[in-house]
Parts: C-alpha cells; structure tokens; sequence
C-alpha cells in the first residue's frame, strides 16, 4: 500500500515536472522583478504551442511599443480570468527587442502587474518564421493565434473582449 | 485551415502597375512620381515617425537612396497612419524626423490614407519597388529591405539590393515577395 502510495506520488510529481517542460525549449531566462521571462527562438516556442494535450492556446504577439497590442492586454487578461481554469493557456508573446528589453518589456511589465504569462520571441528569421505561424500573416501587430487539437485560428487584428471570447469559444467547437 | 477576415483583401500583387499620387513632402512642395522623368522605377517606403521598426530602418533607407537613385531607383518614403490615433504620426512631428535624420529623399504625408490601401500595405515599414514599364509602373518585389528588420548587425540576406541589382542587371529577380514584423497602419475605426 505504501509502495503504491510512493509509486502515485513519484507519478504526480513527473507529470507536473513535465508540464513545466517549457523550461526546456527556452533560449534564456531575463529576471523581471520577481519573474522570470523565458525567452526562446521560434523552433522552441513552436514545440511549446505543438505539445499533444487537451489545452487551448491563445497566443497573442505584441510589444510595448505597440499601442494597439497595450489597448488589448487588458482583453488577454480578462480573457485568462474568466477561462483560465478550464483546459486554457495564454501566451503574451512580446516581440519587443532583446537588447533593449531592460528599458521597455521589464519596466512595462512591473507596472501593469500582468497575470498571462509573458514570453520573448528573439528570432531574427522573421521572413520565415511568420510564416509558420500563419501563411496569411503580413507580420503586423498584433496578431493573435488560438490553437488546439482540432482547431488553428490566426486573427491579424485588435480584438475587443467580446471578439476575442467569441473566437475563443469558437475554437473549442 | 484557418480561416480570417483581413480588411484589405486587396492590393498590389508583383506584377500589378502601381497608380501615381500626390501627397505633401515634409518640404511643403506637392511629389508625384511622374515628376522623376528620369528614373527608371521607385523605391516606395510605408514608414512612419516612431514604430522601432521604422527606426531601426531609417539610416538603411538613408544608405539605399545614396545608392541608388544615381542609378535611376529614388526612395520614396509615405507616412501612411492617421495622426489623430497618435499624434507622434503628424506631419510637423514629419518634418522634424526627416531633418533629425537627415533623410535623403521625399516623406510624404498620405492625406485621407487613401494611398497605402491601393498598394496594399499592412504595415510600417513595408517596400514596394516599381519599375517603369512600357505598360506603366509596375510593381517588381514587395516586404522587407533585408532578412533582420530590427538589427542592421545581423543582416545576411539583403533582398531588396538583390532585386534592384537583378532589376539594374536585366535578370530575373530570384525572391520576390518577403516578410517582417511591423507596425500595423493605425487607421481610425470610427
């Protein structure tokens, strides 16, 4: 009995291990307060977003020199409070520049007290990396994915929160 | 596959003729490309006064006109957003970029932004080089200068020189069409 309970532990434990594997795809780590941003090249934040489970991902690609991406995070977060119990995950996927990150995505970040989780994409082959994201992307932002096992929506748009829920809940069709 | 409505379907395509403006220089004086009867296509730039982007691009535009309009492809740069959604897109906020800079060729003001819906652009910064043609200005290569928008240091594939090099050589221009992140044209929804 003691062995099973071991044994069930022992699994519990490796499962949330793996579900912390974000870790292992991640470039680099930037200390933001007392967060920590991951960052990571396309080929890792795609493996991210192509992990075989039941989760939704609502990816959306700013940055905080993007006035209409900062007009919309607060729809990303209400989006999160509202759903996030469910089988759901937000990625604010920032493509503000790496060096000078220290001037605008963690002086950004410690003022809004975000709650998504906030990712940098730090990959200089955009010419074919936005493609892989969505063939119909022009590479505006901001643009927004939401992507599951039987469905892939690519918005290049603002969203308002009641698009941006309605699109979501499509997703889960 | 996904499915998306975009608000501008249209556009220029490579191979579509490219129609004339004329917008307002930061110079006062009003520019159509008719103007340039010597040259031989345009380089048009949709760019603006403050996206990153846009900025870190600025003295590879600088670099291109230098270049090449002395062989008959001048840069034309048109500001394409609305300044009442930001006002760091007037056209004094123009003028004072283009002197700070030292821009080497025309900024134009895109008054009523009626000109970046023809072209199709959807971003800043985004290039359209035309040639001129027996049938008109056509449109040859369209996206990014080069291969790293954001960082003139790490530029390995420069594909706007390539086709204006193709294009000045009489050869076919091998990548035609490119892509970056960019700004989005602000447009008022109202």
């Amino acid at each position: 009995m003691k062995f099973q309970l071991l044994l069930a532990f022992l699994i519990l434990q490796l499962t949330f291990i793996a579900t912390q594997c974000d870790a292992q795809t991640a470039k680099e780590y930037i200390k933001s307060g007392n967060q920590l941003i991951a960052v990571y090249d396309f080929d890792g934040l795609d493996s991210l977003l192509n992990q075989k489970n039941d989760t939704t991902y609502v990816v959306n690609f700013w940055a905080t020199w993007c006035i209409p991406c900062v007009q919309e995070l607060p729809y990303f977060e209400q989006l999160l409070e509202k759903y996030g119990s469910e089988k759901m995950k937000l990625l604010l996927v920032s493509l503000d520049f790496r060096k000078k990150v220290d001037q605008s995505l963690i002086p950004f970040m410690a003022k809004k007290k975000l709650k998504s989780t906030v990712v940098l994409l730090d990959d200089k082959n955009a010419n074919i990396w936005i493609n892989k994201v969505d063939s119909t992307w022009s590479g505006a932002l901001p643009a927004t994915l939401i992507l599951n096992k039987n469905q892939r929506l690519f918005f290049e748009k603002s969203f308002t929160f009641e698009e941006l829920e309605t699109e979501y809940l499509n997703s889960k069709k | 596959m996904a499915q998306q409505t975009k608000k501008e379907t249209s556009g220029y395509k490579i191979g579509s003729m490219a129609t004339d403006f004329k917008l307002q220089n930061v110079d006062g004086n009003m520019v159509s490309l008719q103007d340039y009867e010597k040259a031989k296509g345009f380089i048009i730039c949709f760019t603006c006064n403050h996206c990153p982007f846009s900025i870190a691009n600025e003295s590879r535009l600088i670099s291109l006109d230098e270049r090449y309009k002395e062989v008959g492809y001048p840069v034309i740069a048109i500001n394409p957003n609305d300044p009442a959604i930001n006002e760091d897109d007037s056209f004094e906020e123009m003028i004072t970029r283009a002197e700070e800079r030292g821009f080497t060729f025309p900024y134009l003001f895109d008054e009523g932004q009626k000109v970046f819906p023809q072209y199709g652009a959807t971003k800043t910064p985004h290039i359209y080089l035309l040639q001129k043609t027996k049938k008109g200005l056509e449109v040859k290569y369209i996206g990014a200068i080069d291969n790293s928008s954001r960082d003139e240091d790490e530029v390995t594939e420069h594909y706007l020189e390539n086709a204006l090099n193709a294009l000045l050589d009489g050869k076919e221009i091998e990548v035609k069409e490119t892509k970056a992140i960019g700004c989005s044209i602000k447009v008022d929804k109202s």
